[in-house]
């Protein structure tokens, strides 16, 4: 039974909105002070998180994290996960509630706090890293780690501000990565640098996992919040959920994120042969965040139509790129053909999509063997992530590759 | 946010692992001394940080910290001939010398001033993307400028030598590590107080620099304080125009003027104190406004 590290009661942080004190100018707080200077002092001390013009950013947050836990907190921009981390961070202080870390806490909100431009890489290791809490020794002894992991050994007496934004990046993670802290809140960070640097981020945070640090880790990339995180809490509107499995969160998150493929299928855009009433009425699919190598199933709506000839449907999948990396269709499934008449469901079912993590669109295209009648760009989206598709811990990113093959190789 | 009685800066590695309790905390907050303690090596990075920056990339590097007060000494020593303060000075003392004695205390202070009035605006990531003990950041500036201060001290000494100009002068050697302390006092209130005001009021970048240049002037910096004539007693409230007082005193064997001193003094203990205290009761806010 390991120890709770992260206890968190009713967390809220308030935000004066207008009246913010920075907007409040010199001129305008001498003469309110001038006029009434008592109240104004008294003021000072008193409560204004109760306004109409105050806005929660966070309110009511409650939750634990035990020892070892990785912890994601995942929702849409504006949400408050940033404010959570702050809060955590001591960076600002909470309204009201409290909060109780044990152990030593170190947070992440970006890569290169402090880095100075003029300074060379050598010396902004050493900046950055008591920026972050290390002490001298312990960066000296380090340093050989971190100039290895951020591969800018060649440069590091020239400036930073010279440095390509990768090395820059690069360098910076590579200082944030060698801290050893016992708690850490991590946001977003590893949304920089190319993907093979992603890469190698992801795998030194996996290996802090192992490590049995706890973490607290924020990111929009549920790629990242699937490959490391254990359990996930959704924040929305300033609300903490409850604890949930990761793949529930992601689903529940997808949910928030919504989009515009909300509009029911026969009111979406689409190209027809002839103008007529739309001929796709519906989309179904069995699930909307599968696994890399997950299967899924659609069922089609085709609305009562009457044309002659043998009718073939196609579904392609592309990627965020654009890129369309697979069709299903009717042909494909024996030559598969039908006759139109009344309204009809077709399935379509894929046993397997070993696809590299994202989002995919879905395209339908119905055709009546010589025109297409009907296409519709965008019939849905759903989302596939991390999944241990070759049963080796590893597989492709998307931005290596579009699909998962196995492989043997030999020596 | 409170701190247990045993409380740990985040991120300590040295330190034991307690308990952090982080909770809205209201009115007056006590300097954590602890921490400032157990983060000193910050403190010096910081300041390193400062002093590195400051010359590099100049071509003459360090040498601008002996020309630019040789510049200024040159400029006012000549102003000072033509509007004829140099009668002013006590007989035997070279103007330049007299000039270079007052500047040397207010090139320190202008840096309070200015560079510890701005530390926190010009460094928002500091405040808004970590945690670590703010005061630091004004503090680190006046600390980078004690360098500047050690090298003008020789090139004093050297000028002395130039003119002639040794007096032997006991009293002055002993009361130069005390005018120093109360220096950095009173640097260190105006830059607390200033650095948090101007991240609660923006409008404080603009007047800054002209709160400088003012103090410049009342401070007597560049030229006798005698031209004040009975004034003098008023100019003294500033605490600034005192301390460079003393430091003539010190080094120039002038009288000494305690009265001046001791309300010097008070001021500044009071203006540190101050600077202090109010700086921890606005740092809480400093991330959300930053």
């Amino acid at each position: 039974m390991s120890r709770t590290v992260i206890t968190a009661e009713g967390i809220g942080k308030a935000y004066r909105l207008g009246v913010q004190e920075s907007r409040q100018d010199m001129r305008e707080q001498i003469m309110t002070f001038l006029r009434t200077p008592l109240k104004r002092l008294r003021k000072f001390n008193e409560d204004w998180s109760d306004g109409e013009d105050t806005f929660w950013a966070l309110k009511d947050v409650n939750f634990e994290v035990k020892e070892g836990e990785v912890v994601g907190i995942i929702g849409r921009n504006g949400a408050g996960k940033s404010t959570l981390l702050k809060v955590l961070s001591r960076i600002t202080e909470p309204t009201e509630g409290e909060a109780r870390m044990k152990g030593r806490v170190s947070s992440l909100l970006e890569v290169g706090t402090g880095f100075h431009p003029e300074l060379t890489g050598r010396e902004n290791i050493f900046l950055n890293g008591a920026i972050l809490g290390m002490k001298r020794g312990e960066i000296k002894k380090k340093f050989d780690q971190i100039v290895d992991f951020s591969e800018v050994a060649k440069f590091l007496d020239t400036p930073v501000k010279r440095y390509s934004s990768g090395m820059y990046v690069r360098l910076a993670f590579a200082v944030a990565a060698h801290l050893e802290p016992e708690i850490m809140i991590v946001d977003e960070v590893l949304a920089v640098g190319d993907a093979a640097f992603q890469k190698k981020c992801l795998g030194k945070m996996g290996d802090v996992v192992k490590e049995g640090r706890t973490i607290l880790f924020v990111s929009h990339s549920m790629d990242a919040v699937a490959s490391l995180c254990g359990t996930v809490m959704v924040v929305n509107g300033g609300r903490c959920g409850p604890r949930v499995a990761t793949d529930e969160g992601i689903k529940q998150y997808l949910g928030l994120v919504g989009d515009t493929s909300s509009l029911p299928l026969a009111e979406k855009p689409r190209t027809q042969h002839k103008k007529r009433a739309p001929i796709f009425t519906g989309l179904k699919m069995s699930n909307n965040v599968i696994p890399a190598g997950g299967g899924i199933t659609f069922e089609v709506e085709i609305s009562d139509l009457h044309e002659p000839g043998e009718m073939t449907c196609g579904l392609a999948l592309y990627n965020e790129r654009n890129q369309r990396v697979c069709l299903f269709h009717t042909l494909y499934n024996n030559n598969m053909t039908f006759r139109g008449g009344a309204k009809k469901i077709l399935t379509c079912e894929i046993p397997s999509l070993p696809l590299t993590a994202g989002q995919y669109h879905v395209e339908l295209v119905l055709s009546d063997g010589y025109h297409e009648l009907e296409r519709v760009d965008r019939a849905d989206k759903f989302q596939i992530i991390y999944g241990d598709v070759l049963g080796t811990g590893k597989i492709p990113n998307h931005r290596q590759a579009a699909v998962i093959l196995p492989c043997q190789w030999r020596e | 946010m409170e701190y247990q009685a045993k409380d740990i800066p985040v991120a300590n590695y040295s330190g034991p692992s307690d308990e952090l309790v982080i909770r809205p905390r209201k009115g007056w907050i006590a300097v954590d001394w602890r921490e400032l303690l157990s983060h000193r090596e910050l403190l010096l990075f910081l300041i390193w940080r400062d002093v590195k920056v400051k010359y590099k990339q100049a071509i003459l590097g360090m040498a601008w910290a002996v020309l630019v007060p040789i510049f200024s000494v040159v400029i006012f020593t000549f102003i000072g001939k033509f509007a004829g303060f140099t009668d002013r000075v006590q007989a035997g003392i070279p103007y330049p010398v007299f000039v270079f004695a007052g500047l040397i205390p207010w090139i320190f202070f202008q840096n309070a001033i200015s560079g510890g009035g701005m530390s926190l605006v010009n460094q928002q990531n500091l405040l808004s993307k970590i945690y670590l003990p703010r005061l630091f950041m004004p503090a680190s500036t006046i600390g980078s400028s004690l360098l500047d201060m050690a090298i003008s001290f020789c090139v004093l000494f050297a000028m002395m030598g130039f003119y002639h100009f040794i007096t032997p002068n006991l009293l002055g050697l002993l009361m130069l590590p005390v005018l120093l302390v109360l220096s950095f006092i009173l640097a260190l209130g105006m830059a607390f107080t200033l650095s948090a005001l101007t991240v609660s009021y923006r409008d404080l970048r603009f007047l800054i620099p002209f709160l400088s240049q003012i103090l410049m002037w009342l401070s007597a910096a560049m030229y006798p304080a005698a031209i004040f004539k009975n004034y003098q007693k008023y100019l003294a409230v500033n605490p600034i125009f005192g301390v460079i007082d003393g430091y003539r005193s010190a080094l120039l064997g002038q009288p000494w003027h305690v009265g001046q001193l001791v309300t010097a003094t008070c001021v500044s203990l009071v203006l540190f104190v101050f600077g202090l205290f109010y700086f921890r009761r606005t740092e809480r806010r400093f991330a959300d406004i930053a």
